[in-house]
């Protein structure tokens, strides 16, 4: 797959993704089916798919148990992210109860004495600090906890969190979830696919109801609710003649103090000596939509990006933490004058610098790579700039506390609104399209091809990650431009509550904001009392991490229908595919699918939604109730 | 679209809440931050305040509180070219404007304070009637609470001419709605139009000139969020439940006639917090999703003839108003209505002459449904301003009549023929006085039409027990006389049935849960000797009424185990209350005041308080304004105890009741009762008399103090030791 994406013009005559990847050309067919095993040395095992080779391992362990060993080692490596992402968040939170990280505070108190709250902590005679000590300290549990089962499981309707306990599939602690997944793919120990999915389940609810979810509610308390706010999105808002730094990366903890050192009149004095105009930040991948959804920060672009940031000349530091960056960074670097740092202990690369960040520290470092992109921008001198496109007005900030305040105001603040919207048609159904880039798809036609055709059918449609990013470049996060691609029913609500037809809820932890809202959608009544009731469906059109797949089996567990494109790790598998996409609705009411054709899995979202209408009786047109005195007393 | 609504709307606001600041600013500095500011005769201080946020405006100082939540209320202007979304802002700002313009109101009040009308009909040359009293809110709530008003419609602005206007307010009278009037239009208003139009305005017939600007459409939601703390129960400050309850319960909408300014918006806005849509008369932009309203928020472009329909479908409201074939409108809005002497066509009893009405049962073949003659000569032979002899006979028939329920017909005579327009009617049996107007009699109305609608109303109103009814009107001097004779003697009969039951007789009580729609924990248990709280409803009625409509309000509770005599607990009745009040109350006893009391929608007509120095109760009804000897006035006991709770030291009760046997008879019965209005005593005073000397005191009614002797305790307590007041010999109370 070419790049198709309009880039800047020095991109061609790099090596970049996209051809290292028709280098790779052809790839693995056992490693696609998922059916290559190397767990142990008497491997590397593979089956043959076409039945004519070998069907078992030497270990005896046939198609299905291989590829549903590989299928949950995914699931752990990507819940190890995520949650690894939310142990982060509460360690700082802690260091800055301890005031032990100067530069942070805590931003929104009302967060946490709610969150406080809701943990059953009383918070009347605490300081802030003290009672964000405690926060910290029992999310700091959540991951070592041995026995138990994980606080926020709470926060699913009653009928998900009985199904959970009823399957044996409620995770105990995070860490022990990922452990015990990672143990049961030992050679010769869990080796019935079932069985190993039921652990997928734990392991994926302890990301979704668990790290993410804590991740989510501490980076609130540090750095707010998000807010709805305007910002741009596309290579222009990199500027010709400012400092340029772009945080890429996943964890807010280091972009928020750039953002707060950019502002210092002191650094922007030294910008203006050595000739920009000010300070600009943007960003990429999860790390600009968490900068974004707080500050209104610019999005320069998502995952594929990264590399044709790079080559727009106009990049002058590129400050990096964790997850879904290329080790090829500093190579394109190095033909530019862009300094690439690294930011994390965990996430090194070769031939970037590494400026190791501390929360005690952070400020400091902050200050020091805007400094170090202010001596750069002086490298810049002379050397073409080649900002392609526009720039694109969107509007992101959702959360689940801002959707109910925007639907009802201070006074009447609910999901009233909606749940009477989708029960009326006017939205058919929500969905939540998610998930990365992936360069065997041409940039972002897969997110935009669902999107489109989903909000032309009435879908009020949810996103974070790279995805909304793709959403916000086309126009579909602007609440005027976005309604040309709406059909009338949502195109009346999104009128009438001046919102986009796609909302932008964040990061890839974020989505966990999706499950929590869409409890709060059960819950305001109508829609059936299960996850698996509701109108919804989810979908990855270009997923590539491993981290996708955990997001994937935790919408399924919680009774989602969830669709993936691109490929699937298990398709070698038969017995394996055939429960993942079939059987396993029978018990969790939620099952994957898998369609690379981003129309037709367009259609399988909304041939799902409308199933679930019929099922709830909301398919057809209703008559209007008019009350007369005898039906409100019986109210 | 609607980010233009929501645009204008926000500007609206900001000029309204900075126009209201500077009043504020000026009032502070002519009258001083201690100024004491309010509406007249509420307990609710500024209601929507109030309601919403708990904060009591009592002084000009106290609303820069209120002033400060505005401005954190109040939202950016909504962003052209990229906005951020704004229908939860949009909805902050129409609070800002109602608590801004509340706050203008009681400035006006203060500076103005004869620019309203406390009465319910402004005098002669004056118009506009301001914010209701609470005894007006508890008087015209119960209407809402019985659905006889099923709602109302805020009608802002004007229409385009008198006629129209005209039509459209007597097309919401026959939908029994309320109609409250604000704002203008090219330079008139609704009200000013429906008054050069000749119509009757106020709120007895149910047209309420509130005043001439927006800002006084915080009279009605101020209305809205009384009727939810007094009749809903609910705390002040308690917003969100306020809002729903409003939503839920009060079928309300706002009409717009007339260019919509940045101001209506901002109102709209408001209203839409409370779950009331608008409709308008001119193409503004349309809000049609459903959610924060039942249905659509704004529907524009209405044709006048349309738009009273369309508005109360928006609303989601079902009115069931059955179409009576006679020549002028009809219903309960008309009840009110005067006839004044020059108005007037035809008069008959109020002792000018004589008159009766009598509804009497017959076996079935002796009726012909239907049948309405009218014995001498009708309005078409008689001349302008007669004083005739009148008497009606309604005869009905049917399988499931009883000779019960006669009285019950009997007195909807009364309510039937006052909801006719042009048609004044007061008293009932043979102290009637009827009126008809001469606009009446233009329009064709005969006396026969009077027969038309009882025809209708009673086989509308008592299907289930009637097939037959009949209508003779006679107005020849020697066959009304000979009526009245007959009736007489049946009417005795009758009473000393009625008043010789005692609670001992029956084993079954009846449940009156009509105020649900509004009280939803509130159960009244009516029995022989203790008549519903609102004074509406007898055990016969209710025991009619059940007959009537097996399923309605109106149970039968069968007594059950006497649990305890004394207080009146019954097994059958604690079973059902807990039932019916889903589980909210445990106990209650049908005769006292201190121990588990019955609850109080908030329809009850007088409260008692247990007065402890005295060692006695008091008690006050609804029309008595003052200070009582407990500390409270009528209006904050009513909202204290109203709303379905059980607060034991309080009571509410009918009239009627406090000369009923079991009256207070836990607590020692009337000997007990130590002081009530002048006005309440010399109303009831005949009975009064009776009751006191079948208990062996008879001078008891001069020991009662009322306020010529004190509205304190200490100022009773001397009074009641010289008279020797019974109850300070009597048994502790507490």
């Amino acid at each position: 797959m070419d790049n198709q994406f309009p880039s800047p013009a020095g991109s061609a005559e790099l090596e970049l993704c996209w051809e290292r990847l028709a280098r790779q050309q052809p790839q693995c067919g056992f490693g696609q089916l998922g059916i290559c095993c190397r767990n142990c040395a008497m491997g590397p095992c593979r089956i043959d798919p076409f039945g004519e080779g070998p069907q078992l391992g030497v270990c005896g362990a046939d198609a299905d148990t291989i590829t549903a060993r590989n299928f949950l080692r995914m699931v752990a490596v990507g819940a190890s992210a995520h949650s690894d992402h939310g142990r982060a968040v509460a360690e700082t939170l802690i260091k800055v109860a301890r005031k032990e990280a100067p530069g942070y505070q805590i931003r929104d108190e009302y967060k946490l004495v709610k969150l406080a709250l809701e943990l059953g902590l009383e918070p009347k005679n605490l300081t802030v600090e003290e009672l964000a000590l405690k926060v910290g300290q029992w999310a700091q549990n959540q991951f070592g906890q041995q026995e138990g089962e994980l606080f926020f499981l709470r926060r699913a309707p009653l009928k998900r969190y009985d199904l959970w306990k009823k399957l044996g599939i409620v995770p105990r602690g995070i860490d022990r979830e990922v452990v015990e997944a990672l143990h049961r793919t030992h050679m010769g120990t869990d080796q019935e696919y079932h069985s190993l999915m039921s652990q997928a389940s734990r392991c994926a609810l302890s990301d979704g109801w668990g790290g993410s979810m804590i991740a989510t509610e501490l980076q609130d308390v540090l750095f707010g609710i998000p807010q709805p706010m305007v910002s741009q999105v596309n290579f222009q808002v990199l500027k010709k003649d400012t400092v340029n730094i772009i945080v890429h990366g996943h964890e807010p903890l280091l972009s928020e103090m750039i953002v707060v050192a950019a502002e210092e009149p002191d650094l922007i004095q030294k910008a203006r000596e050595k000739g920009a105009r000010g300070i600009n930040i943007a960003g990429i991948c999860c790390t600009a939509n968490e900068i974004l959804m707080r500050h209104g920060i610019p999005l320069m672009g998502n995952f594929l990006n990264q590399e044709t940031a790079i080559t727009t000349g106009a990049v002058d530091l590129m400050a990096v933490d964790i997850q879904c960056i290329m080790q090829s960074l500093p190579a394109i670097a190095a033909c530019y004058h862009t300094k690439i740092v690294t930011t994390s202990d965990k996430a090194r690369i070769p031939g970037a610098v590494h400026v190791q960040f501390t929360e005690e520290t952070a400020l400091e470092k902050a200050r020091e790579l805007v400094r170090q992109a202010i001596e750069n921008f002086g490298q810049r001198k002379g050397k073409p700039v080649d900002l392609p496109g526009e720039e694109v007005d969107l509007v992101a900030g959702f959360s689940h506390e801002t959707i109910a305040y925007l639907l009802g105001g201070m006074f009447r603040s609910s999901y009233r609104p909606l749940n009477d919207n989708i029960i009326g048609g006017r939205i058919r159904g929500v969905a939540g399209v998610v998930g990365c880039n992936n360069c065997k798809v041409e940039h972002d036609s897969g997110h935009l091809t669902v999107v489109k055709e989903l909000v032309h059918n009435d879908v009020l449609v949810l996103q974070t990650g790279c995805s909304a990013i793709a959403s916000a470049r086309a126009g579909l996060l602007d609440p005027v431009k976005g309604l040309d691609y709406c059909g009338q029913g949502l195109r009346e609500v999104c009128e009438a509550v001046g919102i986009p037809p796609v909302l932008h809820l964040g990061s890839c932890v974020d989505n966990s904001r999706i499950l929590v809202a869409a409890a709060a959608v059960v819950r305001e009544g109508g829609l059936g009392d299960d996850l698996s009731d509701l109108p919804v469906a989810g979908a990855a059109p270009e997923w590539m991490s491993e981290k996708a797949i955990s997001i994937g089996q935790y919408f399924v567990a919680s009774g989602v229908f969830t669709v993936f494109g691109v490929t699937f790790p298990v398709l070698g598998g038969r017995n394996l595919t055939h429960y993942l996409f079939h059987e396993v609705e029978n018990e969790l009411g939620g099952r994957w699918a898998f369609e690379p054709d981003p129309k037709k899995m367009a259609g399988l979202m909304l041939a799902h939604i409308d199933k679930q209408r019929k099922k709830l009786g909301i398919d057809k047109a209703r008559e209007r109730i008019l009350f007369d005195m005898a039906m409100r007393r019986e109210l | 679209m609607s980010k233009i609504i929501a645009a204008a709307a926000i500007r609206g606001a900001h000029e309204i809440v900075s126009e209201a600041r500077k009043k504020w600013q000026q009032a502070m500095d002519k009258h001083g931050s201690g100024a004491e500011v309010g509406f007249p005769e509420t307990a609710y201080y500024l209601p929507i305040i109030y309601g919403l946020s708990g904060l009591p405006v009592r002084k000009l100082a106290d609303m820069e509180k209120v002033f400060a939540i505005c401005e954190r209320l109040l939202p950016e202007p909504v962003y052209q070219k990229v906005h951020l979304p704004y229908l939860g802002p949009v909805l902050d700002a129409g609070m800002a404007t109602l608590f801004a313009e509340e706050m203008a109101e009681a400035i006006t009040y203060l500076e103005h304070p004869d620019f309203y009308s406390p009465e319910e009909e402004a005098p002669e040359g004056k118009l506009w009637l301001g914010a209701a009293s609470d005894i007006i809110l508890r008087k015209r709530g119960i209407e809402f609470v019985d659905g006889t008003a099923p709602g109302f419609a805020a009608i802002v602005g004007a229409a385009p001419e008198e006629k129209i206007a005209a039509r459209i307010a007597q097309e919401l009278q026959e939908k029994n709605l309320y109609v409250f009037m604000c704002a203008g239009h090219q330079g008139t208003t609704f009200a000013e139009q429906l008054k050069a139009a000749g119509m009757q305005l106020g709120w007895p017939v149910r047209l309420v000139p509130f005043g001439p600007d927006i800002s006084q459409a915080v009279f009605a939601l101020g209305f809205a969020v009384r009727a939810a703390m007094s009749f809903g129960g609910i705390q002040p400050g308690e917003y969100r439940k306020i809002l729903i309850y409003n939503k839920d319960r009060i079928f309300a909408f706002v009409i717009a006639l007339g260019e919509v300014t940045d101001r209506w918006y901002a109102n709209a806005a408001g209203a839409i917090n409370f779950g009331f849509p608008t409709i308008a008369d001119s193409d503004i932009p349309q809000i049609l999703p459903t959610g924060v309203c039942t249905y659509e928020h704004v529907v524009s472009g209405v044709p006048h003839d349309q738009i009273v329909a369309r508005a109360v479908e928006v609303r989601g409201l079902k009115v069931t108003v059955s179409k009576i074939p006679i020549p002028v409108p009809y219903g309960p809005a008309f009840e009110g209505e005067r006839i004044r002497k020059e108005d007037l066509f035809v008069e008959a009893g109020g002792t000018k002459t004589l008159a009766c009405e009598w509804t009497s049962s017959l076996p079935l073949n002796q009726v012909e449904d239907g049948r309405i003659e009218v014995i001498g000569p009708d309005l078409d032979s008689l001349p302008e301003g007669s004083q005739i002899p009148l008497a009606t006979l309604v005869q009905v028939a049917g399988r499931e009549m009883q000779e019960d329920f006669e009285p019950i017909l009997e007195r909807h005579i009364h309510d039937y023929l006052n909801y006719i327009n042009g048609v004044m009617h007061i008293g009932q049996r043979d102290i009637v006085w009827l009126r008809i107007s001469k606009k009446a009699r233009e329009k064709g109305l005969l006396l026969k039409h009077l027969g038309v609608v009882l025809h209708a109303k009673y086989h509308e109103v008592f299907a289930n027990i009637l097939d037959k009814v009949q209508v003779k009107i006679y107005t020849e001097e020697a066959a009304v006389k000979q009526l009245v004779q007959q009736a007489r003697a049946v009417w005795t009969k009758r009473d000393e049935r009625l008043a010789g039951m005692t609670d001992e007789e029956v084993d079954t009580f009846y449940s009156c849960t009509l105020c649900q729609s509004f009280a939803p924990t509130h159960v009244c248990i009516v029995t022989p000797e203790r008549t519903g709280l609102c004074g509406a409803f007898s055990w016969l009625d209710c025991r009619g009424s059940n007959r009537i409509n097996p399923k309605g309000p109106n149970q039968p509770v069968k007594k059950g185990a006497v649990l305890n005599q004394k207080l009146g607990q019954f097994e059958g009745c604690n079973n059902f209350v807990r039932q019916a009040s889903r589980g909210a109350i445990e106990k209650v006893s049908i005769y006292s005041l201190m121990v588990d009391p019955m609850t109080t929608c908030g329809c009850c007509e007088c409260v008692a308080v247990v007065l402890p120095m005295c060692n006695g109760i008091m008690t006050v009804h609804r029309d008595y304004k003052g200070e009582t000897p407990c500390g409270m006035k009528f209006t904050t006991l009513a909202g204290t105890i109203g709303g379905g709770r059980q607060t034991p030291g309080f009571l509410g009760h009918s009239k009627f009741n406090i000369t009923q046997s079991k009256y207070l008879a836990a607590e020692g019965g009337i000997r007990r009762l130590v002081w009530m209005p002048k006005a309440l005593k010399e109303e009831i005073m005949d009975r009064l008399k009776k009751r006191a000397a079948e208990i062996g005191l008879p001078d008891l009614p001069e020991k009662i103090a009322d306020e010529t002797v004190g509205v304190t305790e200490e100022a009773i307590l001397p009074f009641l030791q010289e008279k020797k007041h019974p109850a300070l010999e009597m048994e502790p109370i507490m």
